[in-house]
């Protein structure tokens, strides 16, 4: 207990929150080295899950391949990329990807694949093209599906990012390595609670926009084609 | 407390396993004998959780067994927080230390950093009951280390040399490196060098090495003693001016260890020049050979096994 309460004097300190190495910068750090781990796990992995959802096909890959990337411990990849790339934020961004990836794929190709084969049949029954069907059927309709995947992944990116602090001077993964080292325990503490406090933050966020997105498919909107056509074919099926 | 619990466990597990094969490997008379004659003159040998600090416990073990001592040996007990209470009461008799970092111990706030300055402070400073025998010229310090190509390019020898490099300088180790005496800040105070810092938290392993080859980095904070300098053809700075604090292989005995077996082992730590600490460590690096092994080989090729 006594610990926590250094940790909150630690975190109350105002010369810890500015400059080159204060809790403001490293904070920003963190959420861009999460972000750009997220887009570019979300550039390769949300075309292809959406892809694997709507033709069907490749499925066992995607689940194999993910499964196997869910197994990697991201410290163990993190060296070897190094040991490959030399230090900076190469390693760990590409070890980030890979722990983001999975969850995202998973998320796009259930989503997709979750959409009832009979709205889908209508839709290239009214004449859509395949492209249309994705943009306009498929996607708005796994929108809450693929937004979990985001969800989850976004979580395990956040928690994770400390890591990046393993081989460069970003991040608040900072205060936790030299807090562990030196045995600072507060500043360990408080850099943990700065990371639990970022990554509930995006957690709330994500919520929302699930909720949101679950709203948009489930409730009879006035306007969007999409769910319209999906709601008026429910009372055909 | 949980920490406690659990080295009292492995001390119990240690020394019932250390009885169950005495029973097994021996007859029940000799033991019998042995045990009666250990009883007045058997010594506790403690080493840390560091696979060098239990090469050198095993080269004490096994040189004192050879003069016919019986010998405990209590190996790999962790951090110097937790095995020194037991020298000061007496559960452990000898255990192989580092003289810098076993003064700061007892006197955190020591300006002592060369060797011989290190050693004076520290036979003072040592609590009743216990003394340093002889340190040996062996040290496992931490040091800054150049690649070769870089210390042939600005002709760099000591710490001072840095000096004389025009380029911009990156420091790289693990993250507390940048407050500690020996960071960047010190070394422009001991040395009027500016650094800049980066911080890879593999305590000078393969990630540290690659950086300093790839030239991400020029200075690494490396141990003395690690096989990873010959190995990578790096260079290790001198120190003059005692930036690193002096860290020695030093026996720490109790008074159960005798003039006799104090003697041994003070010939031990004469004989074991800095080279040969490297030598045993990267036989256990990269050969896995277990410390026994390479205690022994030690011992005779070095004629101590008398």
């Amino acid at each position: 207990m006594n610990l926590f309460a250094d940790a909150l004097t630690w975190l109350g300190d105002p010369s810890h929150w500015s400059g080159r190495t204060g809790i403001a910068q490293r904070a920003a750090q963190h959420l861009g080295v999460t972000a750009g781990a997220l887009a570019i796990a979300a550039t390769l992995a949300l075309p292809t899950g959406i892809l694997v959802g709507h033709t069907r096909r490749g499925r066992s890959l995607v689940v194999a391949i993910s499964g196997a990337a869910r197994a990697v411990p991201t410290l163990g990849l993190l060296t070897l990329a190094a040991l490959a790339l030399g230090i900076g934020l190469q390693a760990p961004v590409l070890a980030l990807v890979v722990l983001a990836v999975p969850s995202l794929l998973a998320g796009a190709y259930a989503g997709v694949e979750s959409v009832d084969p009979v709205t889908v049949d209508a839709a290239r029954a009214v004449g859509m093209s395949e492209f249309q069907i994705i943009t306009r059927v498929e996607l708005p309709l796994a929108a809450p599906v693929v937004v979990g995947g985001l969800r989850a992944a976004t979580l395990q990116v956040v928690a994770t990012a400390t890591l990046a602090a393993y081989v460069s001077d970003t991040g608040l993964g900072r205060y936790l390595f030299t807090g562990l080292r030196s045995r600072d325990y507060p500043q360990m503490l408080a850099g943990a609670l700065l990371v639990a406090a970022l990554a509930l933050l995006l957690e709330a966020v994500l919520a929302r926009l699930q909720q949101l997105a679950t709203r948009a498919t489930t409730s009879t909107p006035r306007h969007g084609a999409p769910a319209r056509l999906a709601a008026s074919l429910e009372g055909h099926a | 407390m949980k920490l406690r619990t659990r080295t009292a466990l492995t001390a119990a597990t240690i020394t019932t396993a250390l009885a169950l094969t005495g029973c097994a490997s021996s007859d029940p008379l000799a033991q019998e004998d042995a045990a009666s004659q250990s009883a007045s003159s058997e010594i506790v040998i403690g080493s840390q959780d560091y696979y060098s600090n239990e090469i050198i416990a095993e080269i004490y073990a096994q040189a004192l067994e050879a003069q016919g001592h019986a010998v405990d040996r209590q190996f790999r007990i962790g951090q110097r927080e937790a095995y020194l209470p037991e020298l000061e009461d007496g559960s452990i008799d000898l255990f192989p230390e580092y003289s810098g970092p076993l003064l700061q111990y007892w006197q955190p706030e020591t300006p002592a950093r060369l060797a011989d300055d290190v050693y004076a402070e520290l036979v003072t400073a040592i609590p009743d009951g216990l003394r340093a025998l002889d340190q040996s010229p062996a040290t496992d310090q931490d040091s800054y280390v150049v690649t070769r190509a870089f210390a042939d390019q600005w002709n760099l020898a000591t710490i001072a040399d840095l000096a004389k490099v025009t380029e911009p300088l990156t420091l790289g180790g693990n993250s507390e490196g940048e407050n500690r005496p020996n960071g960047p800040q010190g070394l422009k105070n001991a040395y009027g060098v500016d650094v800049a810092f980066s911080p890879i938290e593999d305590g000078g392993g393969p990630l540290t090495v690659k950086a300093l080859a790839d030239g991400d980095i020029q200075l690494a904070i490396i141990y003395t003693a690690d096989p990873t300098i010959a190995e990578n053809d790096l260079v290790t700075l001198e120190d003059p001016s005692g930036l690193f604090l002096a860290s020695h292989v030093v026996p720490l005995a109790s008074d159960a260890v005798d003039q006799e077996a104090a003697d041994t082992i003070d010939r031990i730590s004469a004989a074991m020049a800095p080279e040969d600490l490297v030598a045993l460590n990267a036989r256990s690096v990269d050969e896995q050979a277990p410390a026994a092994t390479i205690a022994a080989e030690w011992l005779r090729a070095k004629n101590l096994m008398s």
